[in-house]
């Protein structure tokens, strides 16, 4: 189907009804968010009701007040500045003029989503059993009713009730001591929350799980790695699977007609020796369909068998319904780790495409199943995209209007990994090696996981981030904007070819989702690693952004 | 394949600790570890460090592991204690054979230059060199005078391992690093800025500019930007003798003033 020209036709109505209705619920009162709520979140855009916007995990937003053309004009409304150091990936949530929001290492606030005052905070006390390889890092909550739930580095749920913060229950997923930590910020489908666990740097077992959203009884389970008896056990030959990683961090999307749950994950264990786990190594580096009613596996598609380069594949699968080379397709679309863009048939899991966006070494093409043709790196030899990945877990977006997918992505950026042998000790590091990265002189900086200073002295020499666009149907590069620093920014798109971003660097950017062209920023200085928000409060719309240790809120002057 | 002490219990830990402590040197200065321990501390930490502390030892906030920097000053006895007992702020204890513990500490003072393998001179004469025949006086600024225009040396001997001054002072294109880069900015009205890189982003440059001026342009402003990786510095490889070079290298080793 043209989806571009059915939703463009709506647009002018909608925006009219979504505006008066933000003006009748404006004022902050919590409000039920039901279940089906949340299944037509695209036609309430004055809220912002699941971590991606959306059961299709597109992060576009039908609000459009700012337009290109007036998108200068944005200013400042408020600032709320966190105490906590280190990166802040949260996404928050808006509902009905409340936003909830985390921050690490597993604190909730519920502010004025019009004037940043906080109502109020919860802080979950993080058992010292809790490791986790990357920071204290938190990405979301997920409500239904007026019930918040949020996954926590030592291994736990939360729910919360939405308008007190007071703990509704509090229950264990997985040990913290082997490694285990919830950092995604849940999905609720129906009356369920579904999460799943990372840890895949220490060697756990991974899972993806639903609990009763009212008790936290847990529902059904599926084992990212599967054991004897399960599909897919067959691919891992020898005990490797006992601790072969097959995390999960970040939130899944909805399929409602198929009723599939569809997940992204994450590394097989130890990362960067696959000699210690011969075979593809299901269901790590795939993507998986689970029945939601069930956790039944319907489909996946692996995107790295045996991979040794840490790739997680734990992008949002980003939904769309398009016309993908003239036919009309239930299209997932994936930029992955690994540096290639996958467009896949939702409903079974056939591999449509896969183009590379950046430089991709470690592969020399698809056969005819889409199984990629493996070409390692030789002992010593550079590994395009490095280790960090063409991207990562930064959320993307697609816009229905332009038909494109836009991805934060790393360019110019290699690394050499090293594989050793690792044993297996409970709760310790289990990566069987190391990356390093392609620096120009011995001892140079290289891009890190996260910015910890105002000077770049890594510089592009190493790599530069880039928001690209890219065209479903070719699997090719629209445009481009670089960024100097590479970028771990989501991305956001709206209904007026608006498209927002950050970086590293601490700019925030409106782009023309067309064109790519620079239409405004603010220079926010901290940097950029979550996923922008717009919302609408009183008819006024808003778009949010967190840097550094500021959750920083525009909107239009003069309105 | 980890050796076996790393799998033990608690109690087996605490004599590792103790053990261990008593055998670690207290210096801080790099020339008295050995090639061998601090080669054996380079794989130590790559199993054990690497994944918290980053590559470069520079990925936990606050602390810069290769180039000494921690929360607060430590002795090498105490960076001992917390790699064996861990830290409240949530860094888990790590049980270490003493040779493993002693080589940890050693890379990290070697500046994580696990495969250095160079001569450490005499820094007396170095400092006269460095002042006198050698000239790098009159252009890199140790204490409170001297030129700008090359970076300061007040600290290289935290932030250089002992191979890498060497390197630098060998062949000094082979080993500036990217930030460093001389740069040419030709602005749209036809001004030529030339100086030294400080920092850059999307959309701005920072350098030192010839005369010692701070400078931040904007890149709008700018037609054409030119990044050299040819450093202003000559090599002394074929200037100064190996026992010269050593001998600066002593020197800048005892440059550690912040």
């Amino acid at each position: 189907m043209n989806s571009h020209k059915q939703i463009t036709a709506s647009t002018g109505c909608f925006s009219l009804f979504a505006l008066v209705l933000a003006c009748v619920l404006g004022t902050p009162v919590v409000a039920q968010v039901t279940a089906e709520r949340i299944l037509n979140a695209a036609s309430e855009p004055q809220n912002w009701l699941t971590y991606s916007g959306g059961y299709a995990s597109q992060r576009y937003s039908r609000l459009d007040q700012i337009t290109r053309a007036n998108v200068k004009d944005l200013e400042l409304a408020w600032i709320l500045p966190n105490q906590v150091f280190g990166a802040w990936q949260s996404t928050p949530l808006v509902v009905d003029g409340i936003m909830y929001v985390t921050q690490r290492p597993n604190d909730v606030l519920a502010l004025d989503a019009l004037t940043g005052r906080v109502f109020w905070q919860y802080s979950h006390q993080v058992s010292t059993d809790a490791r986790v390889c990357c920071g204290a890092n938190n990405r979301g909550l997920a409500i239904l009713g007026e019930s918040l739930f949020m996954g926590t580095l030592d291994g736990r749920l939360i729910a919360l009730d939405a308008r007190s913060g007071t703990s509704l229950w509090n229950i264990a997923v997985a040990d913290p001591a082997l490694g285990y930590s919830l950092t995604l910020a849940p999905l609720v489908v129906k009356d369920m929350v579904l999460v799943g666990v990372g840890g895949g740097e220490y060697g756990i077992r991974g899972f993806i799980a639903a609990f009763d959203a009212a008790t936290g009884e847990e529902r059904w389970r599926f084992n990212t790695i599967p054991g004897p008896g399960e599909p897919g056990h067959e691919t891992w030959e020898n005990e490797g699977w006992v601790n072969g990683g097959g995390s999960v961090w970040v939130t899944p999307s909805y399929d409602s007609g198929l009723n599939l749950t569809y997940w992204g994950i994450g590394n097989p264990g130890p990362d960067w020796n696959p000699d210690q786990r011969p075979g593809d190594n299901l269901y790590t580096e795939s993507v998986v369909a689970l029945d939601a009613d069930t956790g039944a596996l319907q489909w996946h598609y692996q995107f790295t068998p045996n991979d040794g380069y840490d790739y997680d594949s734990v992008q949002v699968p980003v939904l769309a319904d398009i016309s993908w080379r003239g036919t009309p397709t239930k299209a997932m679309l994936w930029a992955n780790r690994n540096g290639n863009f996958y467009v896949l048939d939702r409903t079974n899991g056939r591999f449509l495409q896969g183009t590379p966006f950046v430089k991709v070494s470690w592969m020399s093409g698809f056969d005819a199943n889409g199984r990629p043709i493996q070409t390692p790196p030789a002992p010593g030899e550079a590994l395009w995209p490095g280790n960090q990945g063409g991207t990562n877990w930064y959320s993307p977006s697609f816009s229905p209007r332009t038909g494109l997918m836009y991805v934060s992505a790393w360019e110019g950026y290699a690394s050499t990994p090293v594989k050793e042998e690792v044993t297996y000790v409970p709760g310790r590091n289990f990566g069987g090696g190391s990356n390093s990265p392609v620096v120009p002189v011995p001892g140079a900086p290289g891009p890190r996981i996260g910015r910890t200073t105002p000077i770049n002295n890594w510089t592009d020499a190493v790599g530069n981030g880039a928001t690209i666009a890219l065209d479903p149907d070719t699997g090719e590069r629209t445009w481009t904007f670089r960024h100097y620093d590479v970028t771990d920014s989501g991305i956001l798109t709206t209904a007026s070819d608006l498209l927002f971003t950050g970086g590293r660097e601490g700019y925030f950017y409106a782009l023309d989702a067309t064109t790519g062209e620079e239409l405004w920023k603010a220079s926010l200085g901290g940097q950029i690693v979550n996923g922008p928000i717009t919302y609408a409060i009183d008819g006024v719309q808003h778009v949010s952004i967190i840097s550094g240790n500021s959750l920083v809120t525009f909107r239009l002057r003069n309105l | 394949m980890l050796p076996l002490t790393r799998i033990m219990s608690f109690a087996l830990l605490i004599c590792a600790t103790d053990c261990a402590l008593a055998q670690v040197f207290t210096s801080d200065h790099p020339g008295q570890y050995t090639q061998e321990e601090i080669a054996a501390g380079s794989r130590v930490y790559s199993a054990q460090c690497q994944i918290c502390h980053g590559r470069n030892g520079d990925q936990v906030s606050g602390i810069d592991l290769r180039r000494g920097l921690f929360r607060q000053t430590r002795a090498d006895e105490d960076l001992a204690r917390i790699i064996s007992t861990g830290t409240a702020a949530g860094m888990p204890p790590i049980a270490l054979s003493p040779a493993d513990l002693t080589g940890i500490i050693a890379f990290m003072r070697a500046a994580f230059d696990g495969t250095a393998s160079i001569q450490v001179g005499d820094a007396a004469r170095g400092k006269v060199l460095f002042e006198g025949k050698g000239e790098c006086s009159s252009c890199h600024r140790v204490g409170t005078t001297g030129p700008i225009t090359a970076p300061p040396l007040n600290d290289i001997g935290m932030a250089r391992a002992p191979a890498a001054l060497e390197r630098s002072i060998r062949e000094p294109d082979s080993a500036m690093m990217p930030i460093n880069r001389p740069v040419r900015i030709g602005m749209h009205d036809g001004t030529i800025i030339n100086g030294r890189r400080l920092n850059e982003d999307t959309a701005t440059v920072q350098i030192i500019d010839d005369s010692e001026r701070l400078r931040s342009i904007a890149k709008r402003n700018i037609r054409t930007l030119e990044v050299s990786t040819v450093s202003t510095m000559p090599a002394y490889a074929n200037r100064l003798t190996d026992t010269e070079i050593a001998d600066l290298v002593g020197y800048l080793l005892t440059l550690r003033t912040r």
